[in-house]
């Protein structure tokens, strides 16, 4: 009965707000008005019954979370068939082979949204690097995607230099600017280090915005030679194939990379700056190092996606790293799960393939995308996939023979 | 032989406030020396000067490590401080809550070690081998402080008594010549307080340190310490061995207050 009082307060007050848009329509022309009661039917019944799902839902998350607390580990059931050791090996060599030979059978356009999901998995893992493992609010990832595209299309304008040359230039260009970003940064923690990094990538996209003479302004650099291939010629289609293969390729080194840089040394230097700064401090860490280092190897992997990213296009203008560029980026590695690669993976698949394979719906795109990062935030905040930590597994007789009966 | 610890005449100033008023300290090496007073002494605050936290107002700070020679270290940034050798638990435990025990006391050998990022990468035979040796020699400390049951658990899960022996065993894995406590017996049980008291004097005897506590728990003190300073509102008020400042009237004044006049 309770339960019927709340969800009928519940949609009347929705009734109420959505009164103005959804019944009355003026014509302003014909000075008439229409009265849509319809639509206040549909509002009411729908959020009656979203309401009773709603606390639902809430009801089954807290179940579960004094369940974990109980009963010690809850692991998803996803996560669970992806940590399990005998299948690991099999479905990474699948999945690996289905990425190879995928391209080979699919369309171009098919192969481009693969190559724009592979980016955006470099971008998110460099990403996680900052914001996940190191704990930095970090808004301005798109910035330093502009300044590896930048760096290719203008060493490849003035100086002539190809795809391979500039490549690596590309990445270090971008590290070498996350490093002067983090100097001013270096003091600020959390929401005030967020406003500063968005500001920042706003700069560069000013930058590159009004800076006509060398940069081309808003109209951008185009012509932008693809990637050769021993000096063959590649069709359209014959050089998407090539670069899909080199972001697969990009991508695989990236992971390889983030997962032992994640597990090393340095890594846990970064994860301990996340969790206490000056008990860091007070450990030996040179927080200023570290922090240097994150910015450093996070922005690297965004200046080697820019590279590929203005090798694919061919075309590059400053329209293409906007702010929301940055926030997607962010989307992927909070609803993926910080710190977990795994996790941005899965992360970029939703959000960069499910836009481009549901585009009947691309009018309601924000709304929804809107609408499933308040309910990721509201029943699984930790991601997708939250983080797995590393365990160490140390040999001590002694140890196994205290515990022997437990273990 | 010189003091491991040598402060001369340290003041502290917060804008108007002197938290810290002309402190001289010394600590010998293989001593155990306390810092009481009653609460808001500025105890806290010496600590966070010499440790390099703050930069004292006035005065100065020698440390001279194991082998080494001595160093100024009142400027310097804390952590080439714990790297000279000058390692400290806080009196509001600071663990890394969400890593486990044994990458708790991981983290304190990064001054020790010095595999880079192009070693992560690569990780060739000489990183597996050095971080083996951390993964090691952090186990052998948990081992020694009795905490080692528990390297997998999340450091936030651990006892507080644990939580707190565990700070000591972070703090020891930076291989210090001396060992700053913090209350360390703050929130313990007497039970807990007196096995602290055990690992406090087998840490001085068997790893050749100093220490430099500060501690409420008086039976703690003044069965531990070779030597006592008293604080009271930044000032040192008294300095000896526990006996004589135990019977000092400045040190009762401070603690019971004076009696009042009829």
């Amino acid at each position: 009965m309770n339960e019927l009082i709340k969800s009928i307060q519940v949609s009347i007050w929705f009734m109420f707000l959505t009164f103005p848009i959804m019944v009355i329509r003026v014509n302003a022309i014909e000075k008439s008005v229409i009265w849509r009661w319809e639509n206040l039917a549909l509002v009411g019944v729908g959020s009656f019954v979203l309401s009773f799902i709603w606390r639902w839902a809430l009801r089954r998350k807290e179940a579960g979370d004094a369940a974990a607390a109980s009963g010690g580990k809850e692991a998803g059931r996803l996560s669970a068939l992806l940590e399990n050791p005998a299948l690991r090996l099999p479905i990474q060599v699948v999945l690996l082979a289905v990425f190879c030979t995928i391209p080979l059978f699919v369309t171009t356009y098919q192969t481009n949204i693969l190559i724009s999901f592979l980016l955006y998995v470099v971008l998110g893992l460099g990403l996680n690097v900052i914001v996940g493992v190191a704990g930095l609010l970090f808004l301005g990832h798109a910035a330093f995607y502009a300044i590896g595209a930048y760096s290719y299309a203008l060493l490849n304008q003035y100086f002539g230099l190809g795809f391979w040359v500039a490549l690596p230039i590309g990445g270090v260009v971008a590290a070498l600017a996350g490093v002067a970003l983090a100097f001013p940064v270096l003091r600020l923690r959390g929401d005030y280090l967020a406003i500063v990094t968005l500001g920042f990538g706003e700069i560069v996209r000013l930058l590159l915005e009004n800076f006509s003479d060398i940069t081309g302004g808003p109209s951008g650099i185009s012509n932008i030679p693809r990637p050769g291939l021993l000096d063959m010629q590649l069709s359209v289609a014959g050089a998407n194939i090539y670069i899909y293969y080199i972001v697969l390729a990009l991508a695989l080194v990236t992971i390889v990379a983030v997962t032992r840089l994640k597990d090393s040394r340095i890594g846990r230097a970064l994860q301990a700056l996340r969790e206490d700064e000056i008990a860091c401090e007070a450990m030996g860490i040179d927080r200023v190092g570290v922090k240097l280092m994150a910015f450093g190897l996070g922005t690297a992997w965004a200046g080697f996606a820019g590279v590929v990213f203005a090798a694919k296009t061919t075309f590059i203008n400053p329209a293409s790293f906007t702010f929301f560029e940055s926030a997607i980026i962010l989307s992927i590695v909070v609803l993926g799960g910080m710190g977990s690669n795994l996790g941005v993976i899965l992360g970029s698949a939703f959000l960069v393939l499910l836009p481009e394979y549901m585009r009947a719906f691309s009018e309601y795109r924000m709304i929804l995308f809107a609408t499933a990062m308040v309910l990721m935030m509201v029943f699984r905040p930790q991601g997708l996939i939250p983080e797995k930590r590393k365990t160490y597994t140390v040999s001590d007789p002694e140890l196994n023979a205290a515990t022997g009966g437990q273990n | 032989m010189e003091p491991v610890l040598d402060v001369t005449a340290v003041s502290m100033n917060f804008g108007g406030l002197r938290a810290l008023n002309d402190v001289e300290l010394k600590v010998n090496s293989g001593e155990i020396v306390a810092l009481i007073g009653p609460n808001g002494a500025g105890k806290t605050t010496f600590f966070n000067c010499i440790t390099s936290i703050y930069t004292p107002t006035e005065g100065e700070v020698w440390f001279t490590p194991k082998q080494g020679v001595r160093t100024r270290v009142n400027g310097m940034k804390p952590n080439l401080v714990t790297a000279l050798g000058m390692a400290r638990t806080f009196q509001n435990i600071r663990l890394f809550k969400n890593m486990s025990v044994l990458e708790n006391v991981m983290i304190a050998r990064h001054c020790r070690t010095k595999s880079g990022i192009l070693g992560a990468l690569l990780r060739s035979p000489a990183v597996r081998r050095e971080e083996k040796e951390i993964v090691d020699r952090s186990y052998e400390l948990l081992k020694y402080i009795g905490l080692h049951k528990f390297y997998n658990e999340q450091a936030c899960n651990l006892p507080y008594g644990a939580q707190r022996r565990l700070e000591i065993a972070r703090a020891l894995a930076t291989d210090p010549a001396l060992l700053l406590l913090d209350e360390p017996a703050a929130g313990m049980n007497p039970q807990e307080t007196e096995s602290l008291k055990h690992l406090v004097l087998k840490i001085r005897d068997e790893m050749d340190m100093a220490i430099l506590l500060i501690e409420h728990d008086m039976s703690m003190v003044m069965s531990l310490s070779e030597r006592i300073y008293v604080m009271e509102y930044g000032c040192l008020i008294a300095h000896g061995t526990p006996a004589e400042v135990s019977s000092d009237p400045r040190v009762i004044k401070a603690y019971l207050g004076e009696e009042a006049h009829a």
